[in-house]
């Protein structure tokens, strides 16, 4: 293993990517809420919501710019690791890959000028259209990336013949079926993911007795876009599960342990797997639940994994992953549903002390759940780098230099990784929101 | 006739990078070198009022260049890709250094001599490692043996070509970023920066053009070829050293400081463009030429759609981060109101 090119690279392109979803997750999920809150500060004349707006572009700023570094490294890394991955992708899908390239372009450069002109302009509505280009370019990055990997996952808009590949669309590979279900996931879940980050240091700033009512602003904004993008996240999570069980069968299967095609087929969570004998013990079994996630009819037949040759499977540990993805999103929609109830009915308290830390918590599940969607994605993907055409043992690099550059990198995320949260702690704690608020007020 | 486009869009926005990035990396070492002389008040603030909005900006490029350059010609991923991994994941980690160590320097809480000094050192050394990307470029370098590429380091390190390329990005990152630097402190009236960077200016001048010289003597025997390509079109590195000279010497009499660093900009743009035009067609010595391995032409007609698209959104965003934070004359100098 030590000295496999194709596990050390894929060992390598994991930690990246792995490294790189929560700053990448961050970055397309908070602009959202820093643009929202400037522009409801703007409207209700409320300075809460622009400071509120100000602190969390600085926060920003600091996780950006480790993002910007990781997602140069990415970047680069395709071509380092899988170079004949890439000599393939770049005559069929270099579009959206090009495309990324200026919708980060784009969202670098607004974001440049947003941080440093809070004060520049006479008419703050001025300020506040220059968060529309970050929210704008981050969010298309998402989506030019992510088409890249439903291409991965569903390669369209060529004909291969005789090793060449011909009559090629760049509009259908970008637009290929995985497309749809795996962008609106990944920019909802972002969208949730940066909203429960951002209502969980407000309501961590609550439970450790902080009263002013800009942290009780913070939460309830945040809140309601946990709420909103969780059902968002259900909903289209559950178009993700249509979208395999038609396109990539064998991946749906293999995360359910699903082995004989059935109809009335029973969703597991859970459980532990015997692989010789194909049996589950424990683990939670609903009943034509799996039917009714793949084609929304408790009677429809599912495909399994024995349909498909052994060695196309899937790595069957993905089950885990997917479940751990699935619970922790009904986790996640039940607190924003709570909170919400708590809030609207007088009857509760919405601040309750463990409502609180439950939303608090719900902030590093989110971020575990991103994780565990990409690896049950990536991994359930396996053995193939180009669905059909092209496996990841044949795209890897044959350096025999991969185990150096793997601890080279992993060093440099342990500390990127320990730095990163001890310098936002540091910037927060030394300007405090209290001593902003004073401040604004004087100004005021 | 997409070669030809692609290789120029993408040589432009490698001349992007050279000149944005140059500043960058140089303001970076004068920022450290000021630290360090404790003449931080004449040149840090100067720096810090040009960094800060536009240092993001400056890595796109980059990416940007890479990223078209597997678009329109892909063979170069499954060469560079197998051969750079080391020399590529080394630069890599020093430009993830500098990125993230100046967002913790500027933004963070505490100003510390550690993060400066990172992000000083990798200014000279991250042009230094992506610049032997050229000298590879020039063939010699890369073996193919049975179906796979390998990178000959040890060759890369002995032979003079390749140190003086080296040598030659970095004195040209100092001496763009004086210039420049030379520029923006005279406008925004801060004398003591100005005499400073007018004599970083002055002092590197002279070592980018020796060192000029020396790349082509050496390339001579390195690349005969090219090098007999380049004594054909002789009039546009003569046009460089013209436009150098006359940079200079706006610089030595202080006055036009503006147009002296567009002359230093046009310097570099003619001699960049006259070795890459030189080099053409090869991408790589001898195995990638722009007519044998550019892509497909659908996707090559789809790229520099979308290429146009992207322009038609992003000059005028560059012309606004310009107007703001360069051109500014009141952001120059430190007032914040917009007038």
């Amino acid at each position: 293993m030590i000295d496999d090119p194709v596990i050390l690279s894929r060992i390598l392109t994991y930690a990246t990517l792995g490294f790189h979803a929560i700053f990448a997750t961050v970055g397309v999920g908070i602009p959202v809420y820093i643009c929202l809150s400037e522009y409801i500060g703007i409207k209700r004349k409320d300075s809460h919501y622009i400071l509120l707006a100000k602190r969390w572009a600085r926060g920003y700023t600091i996780l950006v710019a480790v993002g910007v570094v990781t997602g140069t490294i990415i970047a680069f890394q395709l071509s380092l690791l899988w170079p004949t991955f890439m000599e393939n992708a770049g005559q069929l899908i270099a579009l959206p890959l090009f495309m990324e390239t200026f919708a980060f372009f784009f969202e670098a450069i607004f974001l440049g000028i947003y941080l440093y002109t809070w004060d520049r302009f006479k008419r703050p509505i001025y300020h506040w259209l220059l968060s529309l280009p970050i929210v704008l370019g981050s969010t298309a990055s998402a989506f030019f990336i992510t088409s890249v990997n439903g291409f991965m996952n569903t390669p369209r808009g060529f004909i291969y013949s005789e090793g060449a590949f011909t009559n090629i669309q760049p509009l259908v590979a970008m637009f290929n079926p995985a497309m749809p279900s795996k962008v609106s996931h990944v920019i909802t879940t972002a969208y949730l993911t940066g909203a429960f980050i951002l209502a969980a240091i407000a309501a961590f700033h609550i439970l450790r007795g902080k009263t002013h009512v800009y942290y009780k602003k913070a939460l309830h904004l945040t809140m309601i876009g946990c709420f909103i993008f969780s059902i968002a996240t259900v909903v289209n999570g559950d178009i993700s599960g249509k979208f395999l069980a038609a396109y990539q069968p064998e991946k749906l299967a293999a995360a359910e342990w699903h082995f004989e095609t059935e109809d009335r087929a029973t969703l597991l969570l859970g459980g532990i797997l015997d692989p010789d004998e194909q049996e589950v013990k424990f683990g939670i079994r609903l009943p034509y639940a799996l039917s009714i996630l793949a084609f929304n009819r408790p009677t429809a037949e599912v495909i399994g994994l024995n349909e498909f040759p052994e060695e196309q499977w899937p790595p069957l540990f993905i089950h885990y992953f997917f479940n751990l993805m699935v619970v922790i999103g009904m986790y996640l929609a039940g607190v924003a549903f709570v909170y919400l109830v708590f809030y609207y009915f007088n009857r509760f308290n919405s601040l309750h002390p463990w409502l609180l830390r439950a939303i608090i918590l719900g902030a590093p599940l989110a971020m575990l759940s991103i994780e565990a969607g990409w690896i049950m994605a990536e991994v359930g993907r396996q053995p193939w780098i180009m669905r059909g055409f092209l496996t990841v043992a044949e795209a890897a690099t044959t350096s025999g230099h991969v185990l150096e550059m793997l601890i080279l990198f992993s060093l440099l995320y342990i500390a990127l990784g320990l730095l990163v949260p001890a310098i936002l702690i540091r910037l927060f704690s030394k300007r405090n929101a209290e001593t902003e608020l004073e401040k604004q007020h004087v100004i005021l | 006739m997409i070669e030809t486009i692609g290789i120029t869009v993408l040589w432009i926005f490698l001349y992007g990078y050279l000149i944005v990035g140059s500043i960058d990396f140089g303001a970076g070492f004068y920022s450290f070198y000021a630290k360090i002389t404790k003449k931080e008040h004449t040149i840090r603030k100067v720096i810090d009022r040009y960094l800060s909005p536009v240092w993001e900006v400056t890595n796109v490029f980059l990416i940007f260049f890479m990223v078209g350059l597997i678009g329109f010609f892909p063979a170069t991923a499954y060469y560079y890709g197998t051969a750079l991994l080391v020399p590529g994941s080394v630069a890599l980690v020093l430009l993830a250094i500098r990125g993230s160590f100046y967002a913790f320097a500027n933004y963070g809480a505490r100003e510390s001599n550690i993060y400066l000094f990172l992000y000083g050192i990798t200014g000279l050394l991250i042009p230094a490692s992506l610049t032997t990307v050229l000298t590879i470029s020039e063939g010699g370098f890369i073996a193919e043996e049975g179906g796979t590429v390998r990178l000959l380091l040890g060759e890369l390190f002995v032979n003079p070509y390749s140190w003086i390329v080296v040598l030659l990005a970095i004195v040209s990152v100092l001496f763009i970023s004086a210039s420049f630097l030379t520029y923006y402190a005279a406008r925004a009236d801060d004398h003591g920066a100005y005499s400073l960077m007018r004599n970083f200016s002055l002092i590197w001048s002279g070592p980018t053009i020796l060192m000029s010289f020396l790349v082509f003597l050496t390339l001579s025997t390195h690349n005969p070829e090219h090098f007999q390509r380049m004594v054909e079109e002789s009039w546009i590195f003569l046009l460089s050293l013209v436009t150098f000279l006359a940079a200079v010497w706006l610089i030595y009499i202080g006055k036009n400081l503006g147009l002296a660093f567009c002359l230093v900009a046009l310097q570099y743009a003619f001699a960049f463009f006259g070795y890459g035009a030189t080099h053409l067609p090869y991408i790589l010595y001898p195995h990638i030429t722009i007519t044998a391995n550019v892509t497909n032409a659908e996707m090559g007609i789809t790229l520099i759609i979308a290429f146009i698209a992207g322009l038609l959104l992003l000059v005028p965003s560059l012309f606004l981060l310009m107007r703001l934070f360069i051109f500014n004359a009141d952001y120059v100098r430190g007032s914040n109101q917009l007038s």
